[in-house]
């Protein structure tokens, strides 16, 4: 319906016509999310290149988690459309992998590693078909892309944080996905584990997948990504990070306080 | 008279309710396994406490029309109905409210269980029909249980077993990561409440047996026991079902053995002796295991800790470890070393050089990770790797941590 009346207006409500987007990975139009009363996410516009790496920026608070869960239907959206891959999300599930953050389950569930990335075939597997070799051959070979190949029948507690985060991209992996959502992959882990994980991503993007992370350590941005989203519950810029990775930029999305102590740190880290 | 309970010599009666209790516990363990795992093992309370408004409508529906007010069958479709309009309400008051999952189970819970009590008591004052046993679904009671009764919880529990074998995997999926689940397409939803239909129907075929204040028990008790036994999900879904299984079983059994002891409350205590057996005795997750591996890290590491005073020349301050020194016959009492000490030290010492030299060289990066201070180096890198390092100890001069 939103959709026919797009076609008849010849534009979505906000931004570029949705329909000459139609082939990139992901096209957000006026996304709103809310959690009670204050907007999260406010009329937010967002689209995502072919076969790039995108890293969505933003202070604590600004709705980096929530434009993903949205754009998933993870949380209900108050208004907005959005597409994968020129389809609608219902039809576009099975290109799309979902990495959310480490901290959003409870890691002494009884399960080991192994199953946990056999969950990324459950569509595949369906209600009974049974777990065959091969399946486990090819959780085994994500596993092993993450370097975590000896740890399959471990017991899921007994892993680091850096191993946690691992096991998790290796379950994204088992999805076989074109489009990569990724929330916060490099938080809280140790400096080889975010060293393989990036490695990953970029051998995805060099298949031609599509990544998208949300972020949080700006002296990486530049080396790890080449798109950026910066927002701060509007949008604050978007395009590649030549361009919108700027001083100007970060001011408007983090504030002039907290503007000058971020500038210092990526003056550290950067180059 | 317990031999002759549990091998089901006291009689048709007592085999028939031992029977269908061990039925009812093999679905309540394995349904609860998975309230367990999604942390919202209470809502079970909230739906078994709900049923006692509806026993009282149908009960008074049933007398109405001019039938007996006890059929069971009646009785449990009206616990139903309630059962569920009290989980609807709660799911409402969670969803529309800023209330806590937690803070509408107690609303539904007291309300509904206050209603239930009140109509009760105005049955029986007014003494419409024939009340007499409807207060048995509190606590349960067996005496009368009849042929049919027993074909029905047979019936109803093997259903449930089913349910849960077909939906283990996305109920599974959705209890680890409702997150990872919805982005995958699954329906979080409606695998809920397929859960709590579930649990809705093992307290319902419960009613008779256990009793709706103790039902919960019965869905609780035996995953939380299973726990201790297995790190995986799959399992504990099966033992739970088989300690619930027992627990029916041999408590049932026991009640039958004297007439005055209500079969409910005897079947939980005997969920609960697994229960405590199963947290003080099971290997790995139990108490006397850890507080074993506890113990055991601590005696090794004061004796690293010994082993490196010496190699150091240093005093040994904490008498424990000097015992343990002494002990294993590496020290003497006034802690001069042995010749076994001494050697023992050296080696300990030199293991510390490497792991400090392991520790600067990069390529060694993920098998310094697992150091612990005790772990030995010749378990984590070859002898060649080991080798190179000691070279540079000999170029650098090394020394102990």
């Amino acid at each position: 319906m939103i959709r026919a009346l797009q076609t008849a207006m010849g534009r979505s409500p906000i931004g570029d016509p949705l329909d000459t987007l139609s082939d990139k990975p992901l096209a957000v139009r006026g996304l709103t999310v809310s959690y009670g009363d204050k907007p999260a996410v406010f009329s937010l516009d967002m689209t995502v290149e072919d076969g790039s790496m995108t890293a969505i920026i933003g202070p604590n608070g600004a709705g980096k988690s929530t434009t993903l869960k949205a754009v998933l239907g993870i949380v209900p959206r108050l208004s907005g459309v959005v597409s994968v891959f020129g389809q609608p999300l219902a039809k576009s599930r099975p290109r799309i992998a979902y990495v959310p953050q480490r901290a959003s389950v409870d890691w002494d569930f009884p399960t080991r590693v192994i199953d946990v990335v056999l969950m990324g075939l459950s569509r595949e597997l369906g209600l009974l078909r049974p777990v065959r070799e091969s399946h486990r051959q090819r959780a085994s070979d994500c596993l092993e892309r993450v370097g975590m190949r000896d740890f399959a029948e471990r017991q899921i507690g007994q892993l680091s944080g850096g191993q946690q985060q691992r096991v998790f991209l290796a379950r994204a992996l088992a999805q076989d996905a074109d489009l990569y959502l990724l929330d916060e992959p490099f938080a809280g882990v140790d400096a080889a584990t975010e060293r393989a994980i990036i490695d990953v991503l970029k051998g995805l993007r060099s298949e031609g997948r599509t990544v998208v992370a949300v972020h949080h350590d700006l002296s990486t941005v530049r080396d790890y990504f080449d798109h950026v989203m910066m927002i701060n519950v509007h949008k604050v810029a978007e395009g590649p990070v030549a361009e919108a990775f700027s001083e100007e930029n970060l001011q408007r999305a983090y504030g002039g306080r907290l503007a000058a102590n971020l500038m210092n740190q990526l003056q550290l880290g950067g180059h | 008279m317990l031999i002759d309970a549990v091998t089901l010599q006291l009689g048709y009666n007592a085999t028939l309710v031992a029977i269908g209790a061990a039925l009812l516990g093999i679905a309540a363990g394995a349904s609860g396994t998975f309230l367990f795992l999604r942390k919202r093992a209470l809502v079970s309370d909230a739906i078994s406490h709900a049923t006692l408004p509806g026993v009282g409508l149908a009960f008074l529906v049933m007398t109405a029309f001019g039938g007996d007010g006890r059929h069971l069958v009646g009785l449990l479709i009206g616990a139903s109905l309630t059962a569920a309009f009290g989980l609807w309400i709660m799911h409402g008051l969670t969803r529309h409210t800023r209330l806590a999952e937690d803070a509408a189970i107690g609303a539904v819970l007291s309300v509904f269980f206050g209603f239930g009590v009140v109509l009760l008591t105005v049955i029986q004052t007014v003494s419409v029909g024939r009340p007499a046993g409807l207060e048995d679904f509190l606590l349960g009671a067996t005496a009368g249980m009849l042929y049919q009764d027993a074909v029905l919880i047979a019936v109803a529990g093997a259903l449930a077993v089913l349910v849960v074998w077909a939906l283990c995997r996305p109920m599974t999926l959705v209890a680890f990561d409702a997150g990872f689940a919805a982005a995958a397409g699954v329906n979080v939803r409606r695998v809920d409440l397929a859960m709590m239909g579930l649990v809705l129907a093992v307290t319902i075929i419960g009613l008779k047996v256990v009793g709706l204040v103790l039902i919960v028990a019965l869905l609780i008790i035996p995953p939380v026991t299973a726990r201790f036994w297995t790190n995986r999900s799959d399992r504990v879904v099966v033992i739970a079902g088989l300690f619930g299984g027992l627990s029916g079983f041999v408590g049932a059994a026991i009640s039958a053995t004297a007439p005055s002891l209500p079969t409910g409350p005897i079947i939980v205590l005997t969920a609960f002796v697994l229960f405590a057996v199963s947290m003080l005795f099971a290997p790995g997750r139990g108490v006397l295991a850890a507080w074993m591996r506890h113990r055991r890290q601590q005696r090794r590491i004061h004796l690293r800790q010994g082993l490196l005073a010496i190699a150091q020349d240093l005093p040994i301050y904490e008498r424990y470890t000097l015992q343990l020194l002494v002990r294993a016959g590496l020290a003497r009492a006034d802690g001069v070393p042995t010749e076994l000490g001494r050697r023992r030290a050296e080696k300990a010492c030199r293991d510390e050089s490497r792991w400090a030299v392991a520790r600067r060289m990069h390529s060694h990066e993920s098998a310094v990770s697992r150091y612990d201070g005790l772990l030995p180096i010749e378990d984590v890198l070859t002898r060649d790797e080991i080798r190179e390092i000691d070279r540079q100890i000999a170029d650098v001069g090394g020394e102990c941590a």
